[in-house]
Order: C-alpha cells, then sequence, then structure tokens
C-alpha cells in the first residue's frame, strides 16, 4: 500500500515522524482525512487528535491546535505542543482539567481569563480522550 | 611582607573559590550542551513554520494581514532576553548597554516604548532606570519548554495585535560558538523580513479554508515561535558565556595560588635563614 511520510514537529522537537497509509484530523472547517497523492493543503487544526493509520493500526497524536500541511511527498503537523497517546501525562491532565473547571465557575464570561481557562480546559479532555481513546 | 599564616589563609581562601568556580564551570557546559541540542530540536520547526508563512505570503498575492503591514510608529515594544543570574561575564552587560543606546537614540520621551524583560538582570535594570516594564518573566528554567513561555509571547504578540505596540523589536544575545556570542537586534513585528528569506521554490497551495483564515493562524505562531527561538538561543550563549567566565576565574586562581606559594616558600625559606643566623650568632657570642 501507498503510504506517505508524517512528522508531527513542536517547539520542543518532532513528536511523531514516520510513514502512514492516511492521516485524519480535524481542521477547523471540519474533519480531514489525507491519503497519499493529496493536492498541497494548508490548514489550521482544532485542538483534537490526528489519527495515524498503519499497517491496519492506528495511532493517536493529541494536538493544541496549529495546522497541517500537505506536500506532495509530505504531511506536517506544526503545533505549539503535540504527544503521542502513550507520552500522555494522564495524571497531569487531570489536574489541569480541575484546575481549569475551577477557574471557570469562579470567573465571569466576557473575561480574558475565562477565555484562557475555556481552551486550558478543551486542551486537557483532549490529552485525556487521545489517553484513553475513547472516541 | 605578609606573614606566613597569613600567607596559608589566603591560599587556602582562593583555593576554595577556584574549587567553587571550576564546579560552576562544569555545570554550565553540561548546561550548555543541552542548551545548544534543545536550540537545535527547534530548528526542525522553526524551519517548517517559516517555510509555510513564506510560501503564503508569497504566494497567496493580495493577502493583507495586521502583522504583514506597517502603521505609524506611535509606540514601541522591546523585547529583552538576559539571564536570571549574573557570573557570566559580559553577557548581560552587552545586551542591556545595547538597548539602552538605542532607546537614547531613537526615543526622546519614555511614553514612546515599552520594555518587555525575560530574565531578571534585564528586568531590575530598566525598572531601576525607571523605563516602563509592562511584562516580565524571571525564574525560568535552563531547558525552558515553549508552555513556559506561552503566556508572554502570545501577550506580547497580542500586544501588537490590539495597538498597543505599532512595532516589536526582540534583542538577545546570539550563540555563534562557546567562546563568541553576539548580541542580535531583530524586528520581530511587523513581519517585514518574509520576502528575504524565500526559498528556492514555491509550492502553491490549496487553502482550508483560506489564505487569510491561515494567516490569521499561522503568523502569531510564528512570531510567537521567533520569541521562543530568541530565547533558546539566548540560553545556549548564557551558558557559554558563564563556562567562559568561569574558566576565566579558575585559570586567574590557579595563577594567584602560585603567587602566593612562591611568596608563601620565599618567606618560609627567609624565617629558617634567619633563624640560623641567630643560632650561629647565639654560638659565636658564648665563645
Amino acid at each position: 500500500m501507498k503510504t506517505i511520510k508524517v512528522s508531527v514537529v513542536t517547539p520542543d522537537g518532532p513528536v511523531y515522524e514516520s510513514d502512514v497509509e492516511m492521516v485524519s484530523t480535524k481542521a477547523k472547517s471540519g474533519e480531514l482525512g489525507i491519503l497519499p497523492g493529496h493536492v498541497p493543503l494548508v490548514a489550521p487544526l482544532e485542538i483534537g487528535s490526528v489519527r495515524l493509520k498503519k499497517d491496519g493500526k492506528t495511532e493517536f497524536v493529541a494536538v493544541s491546535g496549529g495546522f497541517l500541511e500537505v506536500r506532495p511527498d509530505q504531511v506536517t503537523v506544526l503545533a505549539q505542543s503535540a504527544e503521542k497517546s502513550e507520552d500522555i501525562d494522564v495524571e497531569r491532565a487531570l489536574r489541569a482539567k480541575e484546575r481549569a473547571e475551577q477557574r471557570l465557575r469562579e470567573q465571569k464570561q466576557d473575561n480574558i481569563d475565562f477565555k484562557r481557562a475555556e481552551l486550558a480546559l478543551r486542551r486537557a479532555v483532549n490529552r485525556i480522550t487521545v489517553a484513553e481513546r475513547k472516541y | 611582607m605578609a606573614s606566613l599564616r597569613d600567607i596559608k589563609h589566603r591560599i587556602a581562601s582562593t583555593k576554595k573559590t577556584s574549587q567553587i568556580t571550576k564546579a560552576m564551570e562544569m555545570t554550565s557546559a553540561a548546561k550548555w550542551n543541552r542548551g545548544v541540542l534543545n536550540a537545535k530540536s527547534f530548528v526542525p520547526y522553526m524551519e517548517k513554520i517559516q517555510e509555510v508563512t513564506t510560501s503564503i505570503a508569497l504566494g497567496a498575492g493580495g493577502v493583507t494581514h495586521p502583522m504583514l503591514t506597517h502603521r505609524p510608529i506611535k509606540k514601541t515594544g522591546y523585547i529583552v532576553i538576559t539571564s536570571d543570574r549574573g557570573l557570566a561575564g559580559a553577557f548581560n552587560s552587552n545586551v542591556i548597554r545595547r538597548v539602552h543606546q538605542t532607546i537614547q537614540s531613537r526615543h526622546k520621551s519614555n511614553d514612546e516604548f515599552a520594555i518587555i524583560a525575560i530574565g531578571r538582570v534585564g528586568r531590575d535594570f530598566f525598572v531601576k532606570r525607571g523605563y516602563n516594564v509592562v511584562l516580565d518573566i524571571v525564574g525560568l528554567h535552563d531547558q525552558p519548554s515553549f508552555q513556559d513561555i506561552k503566556e508572554i509571547t502570545s501577550t506580547a504578540v497580542g500586544m501588537f495585535a490590539d495597538e498597543t505596540f505599532d512595532e516589536l523589536y526582540l534583542y538577545y544575545s546570539h550563540y555563534i560558538s562557546a567562546i563568541s556570542q553576539q548580541v542580535t537586534e531583530k524586528q520581530l513585528l511587523p513581519l517585514t523580513d518574509i520576502s528575504a528569506s524565500a526559498p528556492h521554490k514555491l509550492i502553491s497551495y490549496e487553502f482550508e479554508p483560506d489564505a487569510e483564515a491561515i494567516l490569521e493562524v499561522l503568523l502569531p505562531q510564528y512570531a510567537e515561535s521567533l520569541i521562543y527561538g530568541a530565547l533558546l538561543d539566548s540560553k545556549a550563549s548564557e551558558h557559554a558565556a558563564r563556562m567562559t567566565a568561569m574558566r576565566n576565574a579558575t585559570d586567574n586562581a590557579q595563577e594567584l595560588i602560585r603567587n602566593y606559594s612562591l611568596s608563601y616558600n620565599r618567606a618560609r625559606q627567609a624565617a629558617i635563614t634567619q633563624e640560623i643566623t641567630e643560632i650561629v650568632g647565639g654560638a659565636a657570642a658564648l665563645e
């Protein structure tokens, strides 16, 4: 089967690099599936997971936003943070979730901190779901 | 001449100092290695994001974004990256001097600019001078992760977006080699040097949903990663500078110890000679 090279890169270094059969993820404009031979494309991503299909198995990488770049020979995900599902610190994500929920309870809706807490909550929840692979 | 005991004390204390500086040199060397590695692992991200930004900004003609356009300058922001601790030779003072001179020559009043300080030394300096330090972050880890400074980078970029600043400069010490670091000034925003770094061939992308929406996400991320890159660069420089400074200090201490040992031996020999002379003198007097 044809494969395409995929790398997930963050400021702290590359997180994932491999040849896969299919990449699927959630872009701002909706679900997106990339197969080898896709036209060059750039799309911003939602906080969510990147699913990489390889030899009948699927690997998961949690990303907090960023964007996806597709070239004829390579797919690159550039995110400010990303973790492979097995590398996620669930304990930490749970703590972050609690912190964010606490803050959301305390603050008013129009506050900047509110939005920030909301994003933090979404990131934490995303990490937890990716780590537990519940979809 | 100082007494034997004094010299002995001095040798002992200098030796202790040299042990400390030696230890500091070694920890700095380890941190320096890590710092250079960190800076290296950031390179792929930076290259990639630069490539995409350039392709989009140049490829999709007619795209405009506030971060790409000049506007009349009412207020300038300076991001100054220094270290938290001293004992790194001229590392901090070089950066600070450069910023200070630039500000003196460019601005007439304190209202025309504001400073964002990363690192305690820089912050303290500018606060003491009564400059307007709007944001500061101190106590950063030696191997900072992107999350550690995410807040300051997004606030800084946000302040440009909401027109608190009309331009944003970045000052840091660029790492060239273990013995050479150079203070660098970089215009962060508006992003003007994008076309200068154009790759060899531009790929024409499809945009999902469109180029403007992507720039909206991409440009802040690009600007933020520039700040992070500068910080990593500065950390590598800091440890290299401290390593060199501590090596010099250790060498100086060794030199001092050598001199002291020489005068110690001289003083001891002089004392012995004097004792012999006294004994001989005493014996001669008895005859």
